[in-house]
């Protein structure tokens, strides 16, 4: 793997949230450390997917690399470049090449606008075009998207849920971007049309050469989309893997319990599936355990675990673990 | 086995300004004691707008329930007057909900809420219903139980919250217990536990259960018949393994293709089912379906197909259409 094919370089990034006391003179009494020292790279043109449960952290991340969240520690290296250490007018127009999908169709839409201009909207705040030539362009994009180019002055409410995902989408695509972070993008979505919406982004995909993080809790939908996948748990990285390396050769305790705990739509694999049931709840992220942070759940716990913190570590080819268990 | 309960065409509207919906369009079925029965469907299909009709939670109006019975035990439960319906409800049939958070009420302790149950209908006195609500607390896997019951529901997570909702249905030892998408809201390791739980309470008390869901990943694992709904009609009902072995309603073969398995060998391009359910204001006037089938032939868009027998007695599917040999159109 050479430095060129590496389009973004996560580093030691941490995000903390500072848990504040008082009105007046406020004062911090702690912190939510959502992403606590994770490190991994986004290769061009590949699919990264990121699972975990809520809370875990992966929302956060995908922010705190595009920096909507500027991080408390750590560096974001986009085309070589440290975007941590960017501000105004610079990290502006590195804004284009990075985009993002969000999660709810419905409040990532402004109501009052047309889809014309919210397509258009990135169009015109970068200087790309404007009058004819961006309203052609949105048209494009609409068309892009399986979406009717009359559409252009209607307004959200007046499209269903797959449909505002597909405006979200031409509007991520409007400044070409080579890198997008989709949070979650379908999991607000039907059955049927989550197809829809996949099989959409694998298009453009193709057809732009796009990188994407995917962000998802859904395990079976991310192992259908994603090159290498890592899982979250508790704002650290414990695996990561290329996709079928981590579906058949799961190594952590956490990923074996979360992908035993998937049901899979056949009644005949369903019978003899043998089901790991984590006892309990994911911690507070404003108080993790000592040790190893799954130490509370794990079904295969040592006594290091609740001292030490096992480190991230390469431990065959292309499969990086955080675990006691394996050395 | 001997049925337990029976529904018989029921069809449920909500009189809207917009219009009439047709949520729920003339549907069958029965369920066996201690069996599960699935019921599938996406939002809008009126799968949980079925089961509230038959345990009279509709809100009229604008809700009403304009045609069909129920029988449990002999007895409609749509000709009972409301105390008697009262009696059945979490009594002898008990329901969970999808949002645990919104189904507790906030301002009263957890113990507070099983125990209101247990002094209703089972006439308890206060003490019996205290000690009888820990150990339901114990039975649903809440740790320190005791100390737990004089919580408030915010002070547990949303799978506690779960357990909570389970303990206080399973009260009464009912002899149905319906979960409407319980597991929705919660993720995929306690989404685990909680059906977990269920099959392991529904063995040991014996109740059936009807479990209502968009995933039919849950399903295969957990029900022994299943229900396919789409637009308010029953469209395909099969015993679990020939609906995933051998499906035969087009909406349930795209429903199938559509989902990513997690034991693919290969990921292959999902199929996807073009197109939106349709308005339940303004039905077409043939199957549902048809704008959006890839068998569609001219009869569907004119008549809307009953549920018919093919096969097999126990395996029903409403279509005009024999995929098996039907070119895609």
């Amino acid at each position: 793997m050479t430095e060129d094919n590496i389009l973004v370089r996560v580093e030691h990034l941490k995000k903390y949230f500072p848990i504040t006391r008082g009105i007046v003179f406020q004062r911090q009494i702690g912190a939510v450390k959502a992403v606590d020292d994770i490190s991994f790279d986004i290769r061009r043109g590949e699919t990264l997917g990121l699972v975990g449960e809520s809370g875990c952290g992966k929302s956060t991340t995908g922010r705190t690399i595009l920096q909507l969240y500027r991080p408390t520690a750590g560096a974001v290296y986009f085309e070589g470049q440290d975007l941590a250490k960017m501000k105004g007018e610079q990290l502006r127009r590195m804004r284009r090449k990075m985009q993002m999908i969000f999660q709810d169709p419905y409040a990532s839409l402004n109501p009052r606008m047309t889809v014309g201009n919210i397509v258009g909207e990135p169009l015109e705040v970068h200087g790309v075009a404007s009058g004819k030539e961006r309203y052609e362009r949105v048209q494009e994009l609409l068309q892009l998207v399986g979406l009717n180019p009359y559409f252009i002055n209607r307004y959200p409410h007046e499209f269903s849920g797959g449909q505002r995902q597909r405006i979200g989408v031409a509007r991520a695509l409007a400044l070409n971007p080579s890198f997008i972070v989709c949070d979650e993008p379908i999991s607000a979505l039907d059955v049927s049309i989550q197809a829809q919406v996949v099989n959409l982004l694998e298009d453009l995909q193709a057809e732009f050469k796009l990188t994407y993080l995917f962000i998802a809790h859904d395990l079976s939908m991310v192992r259908h989309i994603s090159d290498r996948v890592a899982v979250m748990y508790l704002g650290k990285i414990m695996e990561l893997t290329s996709r079928d390396e981590l579906y058949n050769n799961p190594l952590h305790p956490y990923t074996q319990a979360l992908l035993s705990a998937v049901p899979i739509p056949d009644p005949v694999v369903e019978e003899t599936r043998r089901r790991i049931i984590l006892e309990g709840d994911v911690p507070s992220p404003a108080n993790p355990p000592a040790g190893c942070n799954f130490c509370t759940r794990c079904p295969r716990i040592l006594e290091i675990c609740h001292d030490e913190e096992p480190e991230f570590k390469e431990v065959g080819p292309d499969h990086w673990v955080a675990c006691h268990l394996i050395a | 086995m001997t049925t337990l309960l029976e529904v018989k065409d029921l069809k449920t509207r909500f009189y809207t300004q917009d219009g009439v919906v047709h949520a729920v369009n003339g549907i069958s079925y029965t369920l066996d004691e201690g069996s599960t029965l699935g019921i599938v469907g996406e939002s809008g299909c009126g799968k949980s707008v079925s089961v509230l009709s038959a345990m009279r939670l509709i809100p009229e109006p604008p809700g009403k329930i304009v045609g069909g019975q129920v029988l449990f035990e002999g007895e409609d439960l749509l000709k009972m007057s409301m105390d008697e319906i009262r009696h059945v409800r979490g009594n002898k049939i008990a329901m969970i909900f999808q949002d645990p958070m919104t189904s507790l009420n906030p301002v009263l302790t957890i113990g507070r809420q099983v125990e209101e149950a247990l002094e209703l209908h089972m006439g308890m006195s206060r003490s019996q219903a205290r000690q009888r609500a820990i150990e339901l607390l114990q039975m649903v896997g809440i740790p320190q139980a005791e100390d737990r019951i004089d919580d408030y529901p915010h002070q547990f997570s949303g799978g506690m919250r779960q357990r909570v909702m389970i303990a206080m249905a399973l009260s009464c030892n009912p002899q149905i217990l319906i979960a409407d998408e319980p597991t929705t809201a919660l993720d995929v390791t306690i989404q685990a536990q909680i059906i977990d739980l269920v099959k392991r309470l529904r063995d040991e008390i014996g109740m059936a259960v009807i479990w209502i869901t968009h995933d039919l990943g849950i399903i295969a694992g957990l029900a022994e018949k299943v229900i396919v709904m789409y637009a308010g009609f029953i469209v395909e009902e099969a015993p679990v393994k020939e609906l995933y072995s051998n499906p035969r309603h087009p909406y349930t073969i795209g429903l199938l293709g559509s989902l990513p398995r997690l034991d693919a060998r290969k990921s292959h391009r999902l199929v996807s089912i073009e197109g939106l359910p349709p308005d339940l204001i303004d039905l077409p006037p043939g199957c549902p379906f048809a704008p959006r089938c890839a068998y569609v032939i001219d009869r569907c868009l004119e008549e809307n197909p009953s549920l018919e027998a093919v096969g097999s007695n126990s395996h029903r599917i409403a279509c005009w259409v024999d995929v098996k040999t039907a070119p895609k159109t």
